[in-house]
């Protein structure tokens, strides 16, 4: 390349210029199909979803969870998200020469708890140290494999216009807890939801197989951010309904302290789905009574496809609309 | 321009610091501006910092109103009916919400849009990190650059462009920068480490005391490797400034909630009164926003001139005397560039000589360069509320959020900005 640009946080924000820096990286023995969280691969017979992710995430320890539980939960969740039942994960542990090793006892175990609750083995891992001026704490990468549930077929080529959009549950609740840590405000009631939703995924795949269209968890850039990905892939037009969308009152505080916007702030245990409208209602239903989730809700709908103009829409409390574009940076605190 | 929220006072310790609940989140506030503040009162909180004991009553009123959903619709509809009736009796009239935190209230909950026809909004120079000039980023990023400091800022300097990048390119060259969330974080910062930690004073009179508490802070902590680049800009004299251009088309301003918490409402009325603007001070709810309009379309249908003041549970008439008082004591007014704009006298700060060695401009002998303004930008008249920012050709095309020209592209507040994020 030789443009002399450099890595920018933005980068790693999950918003676009995630999408513009590895849009621009696909080669000969990429095949990054439907640029989902997961891919689906096939061998022999059985189709299966394969996926990594990297764990970078300060503070390490945080209300309603660490950065192992992370690891676990996050790769966990992009396999559940694409219609797997998550089976097997590894983990690599890259850290700092001098990191204390009780600290890293504590991930581990925490690791070792969530890979339980998530009903997942840890079967391979790898472990590097770097010198401390090279890196500070610890970086987790999990991958993870999962066999695809029978009757699931996750595509975002299958939304079609009228389609519903469900939540299920309140939104930001993980980059708000982390936030409040960072700080130093007090955290009643703001508690990362990090937690697996492989158990929500194959209630609602359970109750209406392929009606459910599309779902993803909604990381990093929130809400707002996972539905201008699925827009921009098939040219849809979205709205979302202000009023419906489920937000804490603790996080909406914390939002509002630091001048951010709960729609794009990172959940860690939450799936955002796509379900046609005569199973709607179904769907949540099934996430409320069997896939625990009480707070699942219906929060928008997919208006049109194969747009020349894709885009998500807010109708405001007031009956106005606004745009919600992607992330273009990390959130920072604001004075204005 | 300013985020402020109310906060209830929960703890109050001996050091002139406490906690406060914001709604159902605690945090640690710095009580200096307020002393009088007692457990059970709530406080506008600025960054972290109490501006002001608020009018106990109507702020939990506002909060009570805020948490039900059907009363604020039907308090929107009742409002919009107001404006309706008073704009039938007006021509075409124009009002700028001087703050940009209005601006993304009204782009955010699309108020416009339901606005009468002959309203028309626009948006005016209310953002402290739109309105500083390229020369003066510049300068904090050559200090980050020279590896003599770590800077501290708020995150939203972090994206504003100098003439060769920003802080964000900077620190992706090396540069120690680091985003607080308020003066106390650059303090502790300073404390944690040996090198140099200089914070970035941005922001209009509401931020300014902020600062202005940091260096005193830092002068009886006797901390020798803190400094401030002090940036701060004054409101009056830029409303001053574009009311007596002879092309101003404004006849109404919805003026800042929290600059005029520190600054009161008197030092709007001559300028009401001298240009025949009606002014409304507004808070930042839409409810609020929508408030202030219909107050400031009934004066103007009344034919009325004067200041109103819509956000009374946070401003008082004579604003916050300790917060001026400090401010006074540890700045002098100096003539301020403003991106876009130009000089306009007597509307920036500078630390006052006895202050002068917590001056990162002296400490590290910084200088200014003026940058001229990036050709084809139309920020200058779109801060003067001469233009829209969809008549700005660069606009959507090589003026972009992640990719900003000029000042209003560059803050999240910024009207370009609004109006491309918000649509």
């Amino acid at each position: 390349m030789g443009s002399g640009e450099k890595l920018r946080m933005g980068h790693g924000s999950g918003g676009r210029l995630t999408a513009e820096l590895i849009d621009g990286f696909f080669g000969a023995g990429f095949e990054p199909g439907e640029l989902d969280d997961a891919a689906t691969v096939s061998l022999g017979q059985e189709r299966f979803a394969f996926t990594t992710d990297s764990f970078v995430v300060d503070p390490l320890f945080f209300p309603g969870g660490d950065i192992g539980r992370l690891a676990v939960f996050g790769t966990v969740n992009d396999l559940a998200a694409q219609g797997a039942e998550p089976a097997y994960l590894s983990l690599a542990v890259v850290g700092s020469e001098g990191f204390e090793l009780d600290l890293l006892r504590r991930i581990m175990g925490s690791v070792s708890e969530a890979a339980v609750e998530a009903g997942v083995r840890v079967v391979t891992g790898d472990t590097k140290v770097m010198e401390h001026s090279a890196l500070r704490g610890v970086v987790l990468n999990t991958a993870g494999v999962g066999r695809l549930r029978d009757g699931a077929q996750i595509s975002a080529g299958r939304v079609q216009a009228g389609d519903i959009v469900i939540v299920t549950g309140p939104l930001g609740d993980h980059e708000a807890a982390v936030l409040c840590h960072r700080y130093d405000f007090g955290l009643d009631g703001v508690k990362s939801d990090c937690a697996s939703v492989a158990g929500a995924a194959a209630a609602v795949i359970g109750a209406v197989g392929q009606e459910l269209r599309w779902m993803r968890d909604p990381t990093r850039g929130g809400l707002a951010t996972v539905l201008n990905e699925l827009a921009s892939q098939i040219g849809a037009s979205v709205e979302i309904v202000q009023s419906a969308v489920p937000v804490s009152p603790a996080v909406r505080d914390t939002a509002d302290i630091l001048g951010l916007d709960p729609l794009y702030l990172a959940c860690e245990g939450r799936l955002v789905l796509v379900v046609s409208a005569q199973s709607a209602d179904e769907a949540v239903a099934a996430l409320q009574e069997r896939g625990g989730c009480p707070q699942a809700i219906a929060v928008g709908r997919v208006n049109e496809t194969g747009s020349a103009r894709p885009r998500v829409e807010l109708l405001t409390e007031f009956g106005g609309r606004r745009i919600l574009r992607y992330l273009t940076a990390d959130q920072q605190p604001r004075i204005c | 321009m300013c985020l402020g929220v109310p906060g209830e006072v929960i703890e109050i310790q001996v050091d002139g610091r406490g906690r406060a609940a914001v709604g159902e989140v605690e945090m640690a506030v710095n009580l200096h501006l307020t002393p009088e503040a007692k457990i059970g009162d709530f406080v506008m909180v600025h960054a972290g910092t109490a501006l002001e004991v608020m009018n106990t009553a109507a702020a939990e009123a506002s909060i009570k109103l805020l948490g039900e959903l059907s009363e604020r619709e039907a308090r929107a509809e009742t409002l919009f009916a107001d404006i309706e009736t008073s704009a039938a009796q007006l021509d075409a009239t124009t009002i700028m919400e001087v703050c940009g935190t209005h601006t993304t209230a009204i782009a955010r909950s699309d108020i416009r849009a339901r606005l009468p026809r002959n309203i028309d909004l626009i948006s005016g120079p209310g953002c402290p990190v739109c309105v500083t000039p390229p020369g003066e980023i510049d300068m904090a990023i050559d200090l980050a650059l020279s590896g003599r400091a770590t800077i501290a800022t708020f995150g939203d300097m972090l994206h504003v462009p100098g003439s060769r990048g920003s802080l964000e390119s900077a620190r992706v060259d090396g540069a120690d920068v680091v985003v607080v969330y308020g003066p106390e974080q650059a303090l502790e910062l300073a404390r944690g480490r040996e090198g140099e930690v200089v914070f970035l004073g941005v922001g209009f009179e509401t931020t300014a005391p902020l600062i202005a508490g940091a260096v005193k802070d830092a002068d009886r902590s006797r901390l020798t490797n803190f400094s401030a680049l002090v940036m701060h800009r004054l409101v009056p004299p830029a409303l001053t400034a574009l009311l007596s251009d002879p092309d101003s088309a404004i006849d109404g301003l919805l003026c800042p909630g929290h600059v005029s918490t520190v600054i009161g409402v008197a030092p709007y009325e001559p300028i009401a009164r001298d240009f025949g603007v009606a002014s409304v001070i507004a808070g930042f709810e839409p409810l609020d926003v929508l408030e202030a309009t219909t107050m400031l379309v009934a004066k103007m249908a009344r034919g009325e001139g004067g200041v109103g003041n819509q956000y009374a549970r946070a401003v008082k008439y004579e604003g916050s005397r300790k917060a001026q008082e400090l401010i006074n004591e540890v700045f002098e007014v100096v003539d301020g560039s403003w991106r876009g704009v130009g000089i306009i006298p007597d509307s920036a700060l500078a630390l006052r000589g006895e202050w002068g060695r917590f001056d990162a401009r002296r400490r590290f002998e910084l200088e200014m360069h003026e940058v001229p303004e990036p050709p084809g930008c139309r920020c200058g008249e779109i801060l003067g509320g001469r233009a829209k920012p969809l008549e700005c050709p660069l606009w959507g095309h090589s003026c972009l959020p992640q990719t900003p020209v000029g000042p209003c592209m560059v803050s999240s507040e910024g009207s370009c900005r609004a109006a491309y994020i918000y649509g």
